[in-house]
């Protein structure tokens, strides 16, 4: 600074001076940058555990033919343990399809009726209730599964089992139906409002309105929503363990008992020795659920995303 | 109807107008039942436990120690267990994640880095609950060497909900409008005394609710705390947080699957306390955000 510039600021207090307060304040800079890229971290931290538990498995017993294709999972035989996830596969998949039969119409009617039809205390009051229902944990969920569900089903359908994947998708649609239900409440609330004022303008009654031009335009948000209950059904784990009724089962009908991959993982990885190839293989499954999960929610996120920036 | 007939009336209802009409009625009331039998359901289940599960409530239910095999007696060490597990993990997941939120609203750029963050934050809390279990095995069990103890348990947890803090966070940090700011920057602060000063303050209540919504969470999980900490049985209270101990989210699947000879209100019991702890807090979190919402001043 000149000696001009010095006098002309009299006794202003020089801007450059690195007195405690400057150091505090670069110091608080590092340290919230740190737990800022704490979830970058973390999902990698999650992915490298995870794989070096199931390391070991990946490259001596691993056959990638009989993990995806062999029906057959008994990794505790003696003679010949096999490891295949088929059967695990097509019991996620079938609760997981049903769970979203029940909970795509469902939460996607309520949304409608919540966010363009209902107005005022009565759309507060929805909105609180659902949301109550979102925080259900998912053991409740199978305890409910196990003894409410199961002898309804019996029942109802006269089956000797109501432990099966009719039980554990509505169990599972319910569930995931309040997430979906918000997701896609925000994607018509994102809808702008003149769009629904044009629309009216030219005579079109609330449904119309709602029909041709607030449904196509939140098309990629509702897609989201829809994708990241998929994502939740998927990963979900103690309600599918106790409503499905655990059966190692590639299923014929809804009132067949399945085992989904999540299931698996929590009841036999208690009764595993850490480091044998039947807990290797529950951590490459670890893996397996891991990658789709991610790959879901990426896709749903950049779907959603790609309808914001256009 | 003829031509000279519409201009004379435009607005007059035409036959193609009563049933777009009729159709929008009809959607309305298809859709009103459906939000109603979304609710329905739970409110019948929920029902059922108050009625089957009300009967076991005590203080000596909620007091004691479970007694015969799991099959009587109270539940007081899964209840204790559950604020030990809870307790420590909001003590690591609070600090760093309102620091990241702090971090994301105040320093972040809005570029490709932070955008990423963003993105690792969405994909951490799709990450399966029991895909969390296998990490916190993996990486608190045994690589830190921590074994199966509350503090295992309790760090898986706190990976597990830490996006809820940092969204919640974030959103109320955000909500403090940009002119706070400039003002105090204006006046020669730092960015830290700014933050500490006037962005705290003004957004500590935000953060609160959003750290409530994290507790109630955080008490129904099962799956994360089965192999990192959490027992099925142990007589004896945690003395510290190397200690394993019993929690009740885990102790309604034990009582409910494993344990023979249960009688039948005892789980129903135990899931009516679970629930109830978990909606509580819920519900205090929904109004806590009501309230302020309300009293807003800007």
């Amino acid at each position: 600074m000149s000696q001009a510039a010095r006098q002309r600021s009299g006794n202003l207090p020089d801007i450059n001076q690195r007195n405690a307060d400057w150091y505090i304040d670069k110091l608080v800079q590092y340290l919230v940058f740190l737990s800022g890229i704490s979830a970058i971290v973390l999902i990698v931290g999650i992915f490298v555990f995870v794989t070096i538990e199931g390391l070991g498995f990946l490259f001596e017993d691993f056959s990638f033919r009989e993990f995806f294709l062999s029906p057959w999972w008994e990794p505790t035989d003696e003679d010949e343990p096999t490891y295949g996830i088929l059967a695990l596969m097509a019991g996620t998949a079938s609760v997981t399809g049903l769970a979203m039969l029940v909970a795509i119409p469902f939460s996607l009617g309520s949304a409608i009726y919540v966010a363009e039809f209902a107005s005022g205390k009565k759309r507060e009051f929805l909105k609180v209730l659902i949301e109550l229902l979102a925080a259900i944990p998912s053991v409740v969920w199978g305890f409910i599964g196990l003894s409410i569900m199961n002898p309804l089903i019996i029942d109802l359908f006269d089956v000797p089992v109501g432990l099966n994947i009719l039980n554990a998708g509505i169990i599972l649609g319910l569930m995931a139906a309040p997430i979906m239900t918000s997701i896609s409440e925000d994607a018509l609330k994102a809808v702008p409002d003149r769009y629904r004022e044009a629309a009216e303008a030219l005579g079109g009654t609330r449904w119309q309105v709602i029909y041709k031009t607030v449904l196509p335009a939140a098309k990629n948000g509702l897609l989201g929503g829809v994708l990241l209950g998929v994502g939740r059904g998927f990963g979900e784990t103690m309600a599918v363990l106790m409503a499905t009724g655990h059966a190692i089962n590639i299923p014929g009908s809804v009132f067949d008992s399945v085992r989904a991959l999540t299931a698996t993982i929590a009841a036999e990885l208690g009764e595993t020795a850490v480091g044998s190839p039947h807990y290797q293989a529950l951590f490459t499954i670890g893996i397996f659920l891991f990658s789709i999960t991610f790959v879901i929610n990426l896709s749903a996120d950049l779907i959603v995303r790609g309808i914001r920036k256009s | 109807m003829s031509d000279t007939e519409l201009i004379a009336n435009p607005f007059l209802e035409t036959d193609l107008n009563v049933s777009a009409k009729r159709t929008e009625k009809l959607f309305k009331i298809l859709f009103m039942l459906m939000a109603g039998l979304l609710i329905l359901p739970v409110l019948i289940i929920l029902t059922t436990l108050v009625v089957k599960g009300g009967g076991m409530l005590s203080f000596d239910f909620l007091f004691t120690n479970p007694t015969n095999g799991m099959t009587e007696g109270g539940i007081f060490p899964a209840l204790l267990g559950t604020v030990w597990l809870v307790g420590v993990a909001l003590i690591i997941s609070v600090p760093v994640g309102v620091a990241a939120a702090i971090y994301l609203s105040e320093y972040a750029a809005d570029n490709w880095f932070t955008r990423s963050i963003n993105l690792a934050i969405i994909n951490l809390a799709g990450v399966p609950s029991i895909v969390h279990a296998l990490f916190g095995v993996g990486a608190f069990v045994i690589f830190f060497g921590f074994g199966t103890s509350i503090l295992a348990a309790s760090m898986t947890l706190a990976v597990m909900t830490l996006p809820v803090v940092i969204v919640a966070t974030r959103e109320s940090l955000q909500a403090v409008p940009p002119a706070f700011r400039e003002a105090c920057w204006n006046m020669g602060a730092t960015r830290w005394q700014t933050i500490r000063r006037v962005i705290l303050p003004n957004s500590v209540s935000g953060i609160l609710t959003g750290v409530i919504l994290e507790v109630s969470r955080t008490t129904g999980e099962t799956a994360p705390i089965m192999f990192t900490g959490a027992a099925f049985f142990i007589p004896v209270l945690p003395q510290s947080v190397f200690d394993q101990t019993m929690a009740m989210s885990l102790h309604l699947f034990v009582v409910s699957t494993q344990v023979p000879h249960v009688p039948e209100g005892l789980p129903y019991g135990v899931a009516l306390v679970l629930i109830a702890m978990v909606l509580l807090m819920n519900s205090a979190s929904i109004a806590l955000r009501m309230y302020l919402r309300g009293k807003k001043k800007w």
